[in-house]
């Protein structure tokens, strides 16, 4: 196998599929929020509609459920006109070997030409870019704990258009870093967009030992943490992390790495909240926090969209012969 | 009774610290004499190639009984010999598994009918490998297993573990043991590092073999069993193992080809060929299992594997874990002569060591059994999955050029292969 960026470009450094947000060019990130940004006033308008992807067929793969992320998915694609085709597949029927690949097989004789993947596995995506032709490309939705680069582009992108620059922001992320696909792809997204510091906050049974090898920097308290924040990511915890001795309890996690106001005050004034959905009130995040003024939380989810209506349009210009079609 | 000698080969048998050129011959399935100038009735010039005992290996997974899509023992065992072994010790996680006598039975029937390197069964310590009841270890033993093994497989805690040394020891039957604690490895599918983190992949800690090894290793200071650590892949087991031996416990270790050629580097790229157990580990680990090869204090497996292509076509961690290790055994194993190891020491690592814990001689010293390896060393050729005897398709050098071939391998004075 190879390297996700030797996958995940063409020859020429255009973008074929989006697997991950680890080694792409500045350059070519910004490029993404530049077009996400042409695509939000689009969206604003009464017919939100373009032709971008009339006549290509995309496939919603969704081998773990998330009716969320679909949605944005589904919406992004018929915005762009695509046919879309939405396949929840257990996961158990078709992970392994054969079956798996019989599957994409099956959608390839169908002629689509875009699977938008989730799966339960890291590297799914990456595995299924290099087993599919060189026509269809693959956007990940989001692979095991690995990479969810749109959710992160998404708040790279709600991070510049609130803050002007993610250059030189410090940036804290809150929670379950350990099982977060979004964290991942945030570090990477923000160390290449040049961010001034990205922290991650949490405790230690939520924090993987090697994260400074990403680039973050960790504490275990938020009050150090938060300090001069100019950003404050909050990550939804699952409620199985209070199964298997992650976490004593929702509410001793509330009790020490809940984002209330008093929390809040400690980073910058201007600093905003970020919550990639769905909250859970009173675990992660308090409801005066969540509703506040500093909260762009909803403001997400409408830049979710065009975010995904970005990465579509270029993994598709940049498949063989897409140009073309564009 | 006729005679074979081969002639002017580099004779290199660290049982006996001998490496120069000399002529052997071969009477009777037995070394006959080692000298400057032999005559026979047959001649074999060997002048440029390198004469070592045949090696052994310590365990490797050999698909039958119950995985006949993977391979069988006569394909796995005619890779094995072209990999240059003689003995290979079948671990018992077959299916059935090798917890009675029958199986070991049939395992050593198919082992004679293959004409190549020879099977030795390892019984199963635990009926079922299920890790709680004992098996029937002395039958075992009787029906001709070397020694036994959980595979890999959990024992349930450490008063099962305990009893097994007890009643092992009892009838003086050695053990092989995995140090491999399930809870702290579960969820992980490579070492728990810098690239697992990266990666998103679960790791699996140091720990989940060193807390593991310790538990082992103090219960063995109670117990007078013959012990062998199979498969360490850290180096803090290497440590552990020396403070052990230090004091006085006999207990000998082995570490997979893989974990001396590769790290958990490899993993990046998803790579599930490189999804193995255990897990391939950081440099500081791979360097200090060299040395500890190096220094003569472990021997090396093949940790072989076959699978068929659609188990690794899947994501990493859904892949099956092993490498098909024994078709390029040899040439893989002597890359590592020229970054730490000297020629004398691996083939120390690959016949005297595991000669050792199975209860054989590996050496060429006349009366020894004729089991030979003959290397071409300056030989090459392209690792490549249409030339591969075994039914594995999961070899980790696809593609690459190696150098060093088994030029031929005898058995008990048969050759069993012979490179075309």
């Amino acid at each position: 196998m190879s390297h996700p960026s030797q996958v995940q470009l063409t020859a020429d450094g255009r973008l074929k599929h989006f697997l991950t947000t680890e080694d792409l060019s500045r350059e070519l990130l910004t490029e993404i929020l530049d077009t996400a940004d042409s695509f939000i006033s689009t969206q604003e308008r009464s017919v939100k509609k373009v032709p971008l992807l009339r006549g290509k067929t995309v496939v919603n793969l969704f081998f773990e459920n998330s009716t969320r992320t679909r949605s944005t998915f589904e919406l992004a694609a018929k915005r762009l006109s695509a046919d879309i085709l939405n396949l929840d597949i257990a996961r158990s029927a078709t992970s392994k070997g054969e079956t798996l690949m019989d599957t994409l097989w099956n959608l390839e004789a169908m002629y689509s030409d875009m699977f938008v993947v989730r799966h339960a596995d890291s590297g799914a995506a990456h595995f299924i870019a290099e087993q599919v032709t060189p026509n269809v490309a693959i956007i990940n939705a989001g692979d095991g704990r690995h990479a969810h680069p749109t959710q992160a582009m998404l708040d790279m992108l709600t991070i510049r258009r609130h803050k002007q620059q993610i250059e030189g922001q410090i940036v804290a992320i809150v929670g379950d870093i350990l099982h977060s696909r979004v964290a991942r792809s945030q570090i990477h997204a923000l160390k290449t967009l040049g961010a001034a510091e990205v922290r991650v906050i949490g405790p230690a049974t939520l924090l993987p030992r090697d994260i400074d090898s990403l680039g973050a920097k960790a504490f275990y308290r938020m009050e150090d943490g938060l300090k001069d924040c100019d950003v404050v990511i909050m990550l939804r915890l699952q409620k199985e992390r209070m199964q298997n001795a992650l976490l004593p309890s929702e509410s001793e996690f509330f009790k020490l790495y809940g984002l209330t106001e008093q929390k809040l005050a400690l980073a910058k004034p201007d600093a905003i909240v970020m919550h990639p959905g769905p909250i859970n009130r009173g675990v992660e995040i308090e409801s005066a926090v969540a509703d506040g003024s500093q909260s762009v939380i909803l403001n997400q989810v409408s830049y979710g969209i065009a975010v995904r209506m970005a990465v579509m349009a270029m993994a598709m210009s940049g498949q063989q012969g897409g140009e073309d079609n564009l | 009774m006729s005679s074979i000698v081969i002639r002017q080969a580099r004779v290199i048998d660290p049982a006996n610290q001998l490496d120069g050129i000399h002529d052997v011959r071969i009477v009777d399935g037995k070394i006959d004499a080692l000298a400057p100038a032999l005559d026979g009735d047959q001649i074999i010039d060997a002048s440029g190639l390198w004469l070592t005992p045949g090696l052994i290996d310590l365990g490797a997974h050999l698909a039958e009984p119950g995985f006949a899509h993977k391979g069988n023992i006569a394909s796995e065992a005619a890779a094995a010999s072209r990999g240059g072994f003689t003995h290979i010790c079948a671990l018992p996680d077959s299916k059935p598994v090798a917890d009675s006598a029958a199986v070991v039975q049939l395992i050593q029937e198919k082992s004679q009918q293959a004409n190549a390197a020879e099977v030795l069964p390892l019984g199963a310590l635990t009926q079922g490998l299920a890790g709680e009841q004992i098996a029937n270890l002395f039958s075992l033993r009787e029906a001709g297993c070397v020694a036994m093994s959980n595979a890999r497989r959990p024992i349930k805690d450490s008063y099962v573990l305990r009893r097994l040394m007890e009643y092992a020891a009892t009838y003086d039957i050695p053990l092989f043991l995995n140090a491999n604690d399930a809870a702290l490895a579960a969820g992980g599918c490579m070492h728990e590092g810098p690239v697992s983190t990266q990666l998103g992949l679960g790791g699996i800690p140091e720990t989940a073999e060193t807390a593991a090894l310790a538990q082992i290793i103090l219960l063995a200071e109670q117990v007078p069993v013959k012990l062998h650590i199979s498969q360490i892949s850290c180096g803090r087991s290497v440590a552990m193992l020396r403070n052990a031996r230090s004091r006085g416990h006999a207990i000998s270790a082995d570490v997979p080809l893989a974990n001396l050629l590769y790290t958990d580097e490899a993993v990046r790229g998803y790579n599930s060929q490189f999804h193995v157990q255990p897990p391939l580990r950081s440099e500081a680990d791979r360097q200090a299992l060299l040395q500890a090869v190096a220094e003569g204090e472990l021997a090396i497996s093949s940790n072989h594997r076959p699978h068929e292509i659609a188990a690794k076509k899947a994501p990493f961690a859904e892949a099956e874990p092993g490498l098909s290790m024994f078709d390029y055994f040899l040439p893989l194993a002597l890359s590592l002569v020229d970054e730490q190891l000297s020629i004398n020491a691996l083939i120390h690592s690959l016949t005297c060591l595991p000669a050792e814990v199975v209860g054989k001689t590996a050496q060429l010293a006349p009366g020894a059994d004729a089991n030979l390896l003959l290397i071409n060393p300056q030989a090459t050729l392209t690792a490549q999955r249409s030339s591969l005897l075994s039914r594995g398709g999961n070899i980790s050098c696809r593609g690459q050029q190696l150098t060093g071939i088994a030029h031929s391998v005898m058995r008990a004075g048969q050759w069993i292969h012979q490179a075309g």
